[in-house]
């Protein structure tokens, strides 16, 4: 078991700067999903931990041991990569073996936990085959006996499910957090998928442009977006921002009027579509509906608030059609409000 | 195997970070291809220059000396038009053949491996073996007299490869080179075949084209930079002919190195034999540069 | 060249269980036309090679096979040199394999792997080579050969036979090492492995058959050169070199002996990569 500390790693390919100063603190036993859209350097700070990759300023900590200038094999860590990475020339047994075999344990030792991971990832039926006779699925599995296996002290993940098919992500990711919560690893995982993020993870540092934009709770970082990008990326559908003006405390949309942080004029007003009601009297923030979505569980409302593009979501048995103009209603407290300029949510506590 | 690169490189190396390995290793790269950069360097590039430099010099200093001797040689004029001629006859046909064989082994489905090996077996023949092969076949008492014999369209035996027959000594050596090396250039345009998508020629035979058509305007044009390589691969290759021309005619049938071969080890005339060595080195490198030229491709034109 | 393309109906999918009979009857005629084509020289070669003196001066010829003795074959192998010469050819032949592999898989592997400052000059090195007709740059190396004491041995050919199979090497193990994913290497780092335990326990078994194919190619080329193995020896020539040297003065059926067993190496090693042929050939010619 190992805390990781991140400090103020900088990574630069050629001009490109893939990392702007990153720092982060992962607790022992701490599972933390980094979570943004391709490109956001979140790989790449993965691969940094693992030692794959050097970072150009700064360090990596793990377990009180600086392990910045390490190769891969001296940190201490497993990995689980996107493709898998399992070896097609061995069997499935050699494979979830290998990390044992090159730190030298006994025979017997092997066998041991070779099983113990085999049983807890349910390969152990197939243990002599070789990978190219299993399905993804399988070969996600035997991956991750293999990163398990060893005990790690720290378990990197990079995507592990985005190869699946969406049932059998949903399988594997519910499978995986009963597991890794049984293990009690350090780990970090890296994924573009929210639900991934959100399922599985005790914190999720969101990540954008090569900086790490918000780091909290799933629940947090949902309800209380640090900038505009956290809230737009997280949630489905993702929170809509309106323009507002806000003179002397105070935002007016329609015939309402709201109470604003002050500190600024140009701000956007952050709803999510889930927290506004539709306001049986009528009178409230005008919504021009224009197309209406039935998703079963809820419907989807796509129009305009103030000219500007909104999505709302209404429950399924509501009675809206397009072309109708409603009006909505939403708890002050579960608002968000950003600074136009810097685009960072302001007023909060 | 691996060496530790010199302090001076290693650091210009370590400003290069574009690349998805960590920097503090960037001297690997350079140790792996430094063995065969020195040994590139030793057998190819120096022996390059010295064959330059040998045949500028005759005696004391720089001369044309050895091009002079070289063109004022009784068979420097038959050697220049023999390795012309037969490049520019067997090349093309050996194209064409190829294009053929490919064409018809496409629409095979079962026995195709099999067909493609027996194909490709002359791929591994030498010309020297390619020469005698074809030997038995046109020497006096050989198979084609004894076919003709039987036709009755000869009296008996008649020699086919001697210097009283200079031409079909050469169609024998057509022959025997197209045996020999067509299959080089099959197996180069079936891997660039196995480039070209289906859904292309399948797309424009949907759109009404015939298969003369598609070929014209699909397959060829996506297979140019494999016969780009086949082309000058096969060019350069026939420059240097002589094996073949050796084991079917002896010297009855000069070629530029087969004279290069004759003043190196039977005159002992390194000069001489480097000059003719540069002018087939000059004769190629022209090749490449009009194959380079005529046959370019944009990369955004290939799939 | 087109009747068989200009013969397909236009509207048929060009597979050949849908040609028409006619088609398909034409299509194997070509077929077995060009597998003669190939196959008839090899067979007269064998004829001429197992048929002795008296075979060789039969008039007119049949093409069936009589007479045939192993005796012609074991009286070529006896003459003074061919064996020694033909035991040259595997030395300088083995030789070549190894050294174009040991010089050219690495190269391939930093090509594949890395990226670096100079590559692209490296890479240009290497097709040079292709636009020069190499065995003539033998020539010079004769001297120095001399001074250094390569001259008329297995190994001076063996260089410069690598000189021709390096390149070649170099771009085949290239795309070998492409095609196996960087993270199975990234994932036995992470396991515990160097750079070189990652490469030996992972990468050379998934490589392993590729480099074969490879091996056996420099091989082939080695083994089939005849220019400048024939002016690097002169008591050490390989079989090429004794063969062409002997070629004006010897009879027929020792010339078609020597031309069997050139052959046969060959035809058995093209049959052991046929799998890769075309995709080594297809990397080698870009």
């Amino acid at each position: 078991m190992a805390d990781i500390v991140i400090d103020h790693v900088v990574k630069d390919f050629g001009t490109f700067q893939a990392l702007q100063d990153v720092s982060l603190v992962v607790e022992d036993g701490e599972f933390v999903a980094l979570l943004g859209p391709s490109g956001c350097g979140k790989t790449t700070l993965l691969r940094i931990i693992a030692g794959l990759e050097t970072q150009t300023a700064g360090r990596v900590v793990i377990g009180g041991r600086d392990v910045s200038g390490l190769t891969p094999r001296k940190r201490g860590l497993a990995m689980v990569f996107q493709n898998y990475a399992v070896f097609p020339h061995m069997t499935v047994f050699e494979n979830v073996a290998f990390g044992l075999r090159m730190q030298k344990a006994s025979t017997a030792d092997v066998k041991r936990k070779v099983e113990r991971a085999a049983a807890l990832l349910h390969i152990d039926s197939y243990l002599d085959r070789y990978p190219a006779k299993l399905s993804g699925g399988q070969r996600q599995r035997v991956a991750v006996a293999r990163a398990l296996a060893v005990e790690p002290a720290v378990l990197l993940m990079d995507e592990p499910l985005s190869n699946l098919d969406a049932l059998l992500r949903l399988e594997m990711r519910t499978e995986l957090k009963a597991v890794l919560r049984e293990a009690g690893t350090t780990t970090i995982y890296v994924t573009h998928d929210q639900t991934e993020a959100m399922g599985l993870a005790d914190r999720i540092a969101v990540m954008y442009g090569g900086k790490i934009e918000q780091i909290g709770s799933p629940l947090e970082i949902y309800a209380t977006p640090a900038t505009r990008f956290v809230g737009g990326f997280i949630g489905s559908p993702p929170m809509n921002f309106i323009k507002v003006r806000c003179e002397q405390g105070i935002v007016r949309i329609g015939n309402i009027t709201l109470p604003c942080p002050a500190g600024c004029e140009d701000m956007e007003l952050g709803l999510r579509g889930e927290d506004a009601m539709i306001a049986a009297d009528g009178s409230g923030i005008p919504f021009d509906v224009r197309v209406v979505e039935p998703m079963g569980s809820h419907l989807l409302l796509t129009g305009s608030i103030n000219g500007q593009l909104a999505r709302i979501v209404a429950p399924p048995t509501a009675t809206i059609n397009a072309g109708e103009r409603v009006a909505l209603k939403a708890d002050p407290s579960r608002l968000t409000w950003i600074d136009s300029n810097t685009g960072r949510a302001v007023g909060r506590a | 195997m691996i060496a530790k690169r010199p302090g001076g490189l290693r650091r210009a190396i370590l400003s290069e970070r574009e690349r998805p390995m960590p920097a503090r290793t960037s001297w690997i790269p350079y140790a792996l291809i430094a063995p065969s950069v020195a040994f590139l360097g030793a057998l190819f590039i120096i022996p390059l220059v010295q064959t330059v430099w040998l045949s500028f010099s005759a005696g004391e200093g720089v001369s044309l000396a050895n091009y002079q001797r070289m063109a004022n040689d009784l068979n420097f004029g038959l050697a220049i038009r023999n390795t012309f001629l037969l490049t520019l006859v067997v090349v093309p046909l050996q194209v064409i053949l190829a294009l053929v064989m490919a064409t018809m082994v496409s629409k095979l489905d079962k026995g195709r491996d099999m067909v493609l090996w027996v194909l490709t077996i002359p791929l591994g023949v030498s010309d020297l073996a390619a020469g005698l092969a074809w030997l038995s076949i046109l020497q006096n008492t050989g198979y084609l007299n004894s076919a003709l014999y039987a036709l009755g369209v000869i009296p008996g035996p008649v020699g086919w490869l001697s210097q009283e027959t200079p031409w079909t000594l050469f169609f024998g050596i057509v022959l025997a080179e197209m045996w020999r090396a067509t299959a080089i250039v099959l197996v180069i345009l079936i891997a660039g075949l196995q480039l070209i998508p289906k859904e292309f020629s399948e797309a424009a035979e949907i759109f009404g084209a015939s298969p003369w058509t598609r070929f014209r305007k699909i397959t060829l044009p996506l297979l140019k930079p494999s016969l780009q390589s086949a082309l000058i691969l096969r060019t350069v290759l026939a420059f240097e002919v002589f094996a073949v021309v050796y084991a079917l005619g002896g010297r009855n049938f000069p070629v530029l190195a087969g004279e290069a071969y004759t003043w190196q080890n039977e005159n002992q005339n390194y000069g001489v034999a480097a000059a003719y060595a540069v002018l087939i080195m000059a004769i190629s490198l022209a090749a490449t540069a009009v194959y380079l030229r005529a046959l370019r491709t944009r990369p955004e034109q290939l799939p | 060249m087109t009747t068989s393309l200009s013969q397909a109906p236009a509207s048929g999918a060009p597979r050949a269980y849908m040609l028409p009979s006619a088609r398909r009857f034409l299509l194997w005629t070509g077929l077995v036309a060009l597998l003669a084509w190939v196959l008839v020289p090899i067979y007269f070669v064998a004829l001429g090679a197992f048929g002795g003196r008296t075979g060789v001066f039969r008039w007119p010829k049949s093409i069936w096979p009589s007479d045939l003795s192993v005796a012609p074959m074991m009286q070529f192998l006896n003459i003074e040199g061919v064996f020694n010469a033909l035991m040259n050819s595997f030395i300088a032949a083995g030789l070549t394999v190894v050294f174009s592999i040991l010089l050219g898989a690495p190269a391939g592997y930093a090509l594949a792997r890395y990226t670096f400052r100079g590559q692209n000059a490296y890479r240009l090195l290497v097709l040079l080579t292709r636009a020069f007709p190499l065995a003539i740059l033998a020539l010079p190396l004769t001297v120095s050969f001399i001074r250094i004491g390569l001259y008329d041995t297995p190994f001076g050919v063996s260089l410069i036979h690598t000189v021709l199979a390096l390149p070649f090497a170099a771009l085949v193990t290239q795309s070998l090492f492409m095609g196996i994913p960087r993270e199975y290497e990234e994932a036995a780092w992470v396991f515990g492995c160097t750079r070189f335990q990652a490469f030996v326990k992972v990468v050379l078994p998934l490589a392993l058959p590729g480099l074969a194919a490879t091996a056996i190619f420099a091989f082939v080329i080695s083994w089939n050169e005849v220019f400048a193995a024939s002016i690097l020896t002169v008591r050490e020539r390989t079989l090429t070199a004794y063969l062409l040297k002997i070629l004006s003065e010897s009879p027929l059926h020792y010339r078609f002996a020597g031309g069997f067993i050139l052959i046969i190496p060959s035809v058995l090693f093209i049959f052991a990569v046929r799998r890769y042929l075309f995709a080594v050939w297809g990397i080698a010619s870009k």
